[in-house]
């Protein structure tokens, strides 16, 4: 090659290095009047026509409020879309996002994506002690940066088949994993090779049986003080996978439970297996109550909290908690009037009730909880337990999302299916791992 | 032996005419090149280029991004648990799947020419499926080959064969996987009819003159004349194969049940990773994860795979392609 080109190819390249070269500044301080006439876009995640009637009526009782902030709405939008908006910013990026993913949490604040809602907070003077229950402002943080608040709450307990139960003649919900592992069996009927009831699928990978929600029930602590794995040092884990793979064998083997668990419908659609008759109990968000209603069960459900570690019975009535979660994209130069209806959203008790009324979601603040205007019958008022049981508790953030909840569950499966056998050293193994993907992600 | 140096002859100098001719001449056909230029140095120098750099940084994104050194590179191949499997994946579906594609399009070209009544229902009938879109013919097959309730393994226990648990199985979910790409086969099927309508018929005449017999007249007369058409098949289905990403995706998705909800964390190339494939990786580890730089890597070794088959492919086809002398 010629002297000339080779001195042209290395200058276009040097050229292409430097203009590669991107990455997004700090973040702009908020200088905007919320005062002032103005338009904001909100990004959010539900999509069922009846979830998106409530966020509208939602924002519109908001800018009947503020009449100077006009909101624009985007609805159906997933975590994905979110991460590649927030990064590429622009003025069609949006000014305020909630996301179902509270995993991300930990990302969205360790890289600055959310601004800091820290000011703001002292601004209007919200106590989130006073505001919000202990685990969601837990999961809405990260490090200490609160870049999100909670916009309404999830929580999981147990469903219950009564005609089951009765049949059974089982006649309480089960209250410790004992009591749990006896009903289950009592509750299954075998069909040929398979099952025409289970009594309840431990399976991993059974929708809403997964590791991190099982291991709520047994008080984990994911993270030692300084950020290191702590799934092999906390019994808590070791505990959770014996109850579940000694519930796999004693319900017919894992091969078998799987072959049945390929008949399930969709989690999320009127098959779903619970109200199907094929499992008569299962793990499952305050959601279930109104989708089992909507597929036209003719069963009677129950719902109690999940059961809980025999040794741990005083604390029978926690579970797992997840929730929605709002914040102020860094990007946005209309950062005080986007707090506005983030404050609207997350401290107002009226909205906050009315909202949760509407999408029978558990309300994520401690007044909206005592309201009277809370439409909530007696299932609904087990999940309002479950959301303010003081032991209940949810899986932490991390610098890089959700990763260490999938290492887990990845040794989760393989240890249910038998292939790997040695408990403690594949926990240390999963914990290696575990601390090599955040040193990665740091 | 003693070696004789010969001082290069010196050419005579241009004349400045000459010369300036010379340069308009360069700067033409540099304009003619322009598009081209101009669009390799967009859409294929500088993302290479950028890729490069950024497989050294760690960049979320949204931070600017910092000098890492060889940490992503490490961490993808000896830290990143996802990294071998689905390497393996990749090629294991680079070697079977491109073969049993390339031998099912040919041997499917091969009867339609055949076809004297209803060739045309026939082509149509081959070709349609490759219009279905990746995702609805990923769930149609999910459905088709679920273990429990799907329509194939009813019909197989029926006749008191094993039933395979297909997408749900390890061991079954890369041949699903395969069956379904041998679905869609229509486009090769296509190529593969119109080289082989191409072939001089006059060449069979000659051979069947000569006493050849069906698979004498195959190897001898047909190969040879569609060898092109093959080399090109295997190269691009090589290629295509490496990028291959939604079909493995939506079939582990739905065959896991695990849609990804609140709290849910939906586990990449279900079952026990046997569907993973590097493209899933440089979306899981730069999409999800914010990991741009070990996203990068990943893409220059797909790049590199896939430049290092082309060559070799090219090297040992270089003999297939067809001249006139």
């Amino acid at each position: 090659m010629p002297r000339v080109h080779r001195a042209i190819l290395a200058a276009a390249a040097i050229a292409l290095l430097g203009t590669a070269c991107t990455g997004t500044s700090t973040a702009p301080t908020a200088s905007d009047d919320a005062t002032k006439d103005t338009t904001i876009t909100f990004w959010h995640g539900w999509s069922a026509p009846s979830e998106v009637a409530a966020i509208d009526a939602n924002v519109k009782a908001f800018e009947a409020k503020f009449p100077n902030i006009k909101v624009k709405v985007v609805g159906n939008i997933n975590d994905d879309k979110i991460k590649q908006a927030l990064r590429a910013g622009g003025p069609n990026s949006p000014d305020v996002v909630s996301s179902f993913t509270t995993d991300n949490v930990g990302t969205f604040c360790a890289s600055h994506v959310f601004a800091d809602l820290k000011p703001f907070l002292d601004k209007s003077g919200v106590d989130l002690d006073k505001t919000f229950p202990k685990p969601l402002q837990d999961y809405t943080q990260f490090q200490g940066t609160r870049c999100t608040l909670p916009l309404l709450n999830d929580a999981y307990g147990l469903y219950y088949n009564k005609d089951a139960f009765k049949a059974a003649g089982i006649t309480s919900p089960p209250k410790t994993m004992s009591e749990f592992d006896a009903a289950a069996k009592k509750l299954t009927k075998a069909k040929g090779d398979s099952f025409s009831q289970l009594g309840f699928m431990p399976n991993f990978h059974g929708f809403e049986s997964t590791t991190t929600h099982f291991a709520a029930q047994w008080n984990p602590t994911y993270f030692t003080a300084e950020g290191k794995s702590n799934l092999a040092a906390d019994p808590a884990f070791a505990n959770m996978l014996k109850w579940q793979s000694n519930l796999v064998k004693e319900l017919g083997g894992f091969a078998k439970l799987e072959k049945y668990r390929a008949t399930f419908g969709d989690e999320f659609g009127a098959k779903n297996p619970f109200h199907t008759g094929q499992v008569a109990m299962a793990i499952d968000g305050e959601w279930r109550l109104g989708m089992a209603k909507e597929a036209g069960v003719k069963f009677n459900i129950g719902v109690a909290p999940f059961p809980v570690p025999d040794d741990q019975a005083d604390s029978y009535g926690k579970g797992y908690l997840s929730g929605t979660i709002i914040g102020i994209a860094n990007t946005s130069q209309k950062q005080n009037a986007a707090w506005e209806l983030v404050k609207f959203m997350t401290t107002d008790t009226d909205a906050v009730v009315s909202f949760a009324n509407a999408i029978h979601n558990v309300p994520s603040t401690l007044d909206a909880l005592k309201s009277p205007k809370l439409q909530a019958d007696e299932n609904f008022k087990t999940f309002l337990e479950i959301a303010q049981h003081p032991k209940s508790s949810t899986t932490p953030a991390s610098p890089n999302g959700g990763a260490y909840q999938l290492t887990l569950q990845d040794f989760g499966y393989a240890f249910e299916a038998g292939k790997q056998t040695d408990l403690a050293a594949g926990l240390a193994r999963t914990d290696a791992q575990v601390d090599k993907d955040i040193a990665q992600a740091k | 032996m003693t070696a004789t140096t010969i001082a290069p002859a010196r050419r005579p100098a241009l004349s400045e005419g000459l010369r300036r001719k010379r340069r308009q001449e360069r700067l033409r056909n540099l304009a003619f090149l322009s598009p081209w230029l101009i669009g390799v140095s967009i859409f294929f120098l500088y993302p290479l280029v950028s890729t490069v750099y950024f497989s050294f940084m760690k960049y979320d994104g949204f931070t600017a991004p910092t000098w890492v050194g060889l940490k992503n590179w490490t961490y993808v191949f000896t830290d990143y648990p996802f990294f071998w499997p689905a390497l393996r994946n990749t090629l294991w579906l680079v070697i079977v799947m491109v073969t049993l594609r390339v031998l099912f399009g040919l041997g499917i070209g091969l009867l339609i020419t055949k076809v004297k009544t209803g060739a045309g229902f026939f082509r149509t009938a081959f070709y349609l499926p490759y219009l279905a879109p990746p995702v609805a013919a990923t769930m149609a097959f999910a459905f088709l080959l679920n273990p429990g309730t799907g329509p194939v393994n009813n019909i197989l226990g029926s006749l008191g064969l094993p039933q395979p648990g297909w997408f749900s199985d390890p061991h079954w979910s890369k041949p699903a996987l395969t069956l379904l790409a041998l679905w869609g086969i229509g486009d090769l099927m296509v190529i593969f009819m119109a080289s082989l309508l191409d072939v001089p018929q006059e060449q069979y005449e000659a051979a069947s003159l000569d006493g050849a017999g069906w698979w004498q007249r195959f190897k001898f007369v047909t190969l040879p004349n569609i060898q092109p058409i093959v080399l090109f098949a295997v190269i691009t289905g090589v290629i295509q194969t490496m990028q291959y990403y939604t079909q493995p995706l939506v079939a582990g998705k739905v065959a896991s049940g695990v849609i990804g909800g609140s709290g849910q964390q939906f586990e990449p190339g279900y079952p026990e990773k046997s569907t993973l494939t590097l493209p899933q990786l440089v979306y899981h580890l730069g999409f999800q994860r914010f990991d741009t730089g070990g996203a990068c890597v990943i893409a220059l070794v797909l790049f590199g795979l896939a430049m290092v088959f082309t060559a070799f492919l090219m090297r040992r086809g270089s003999g297939f392609l067809a001249t006139d002398d």
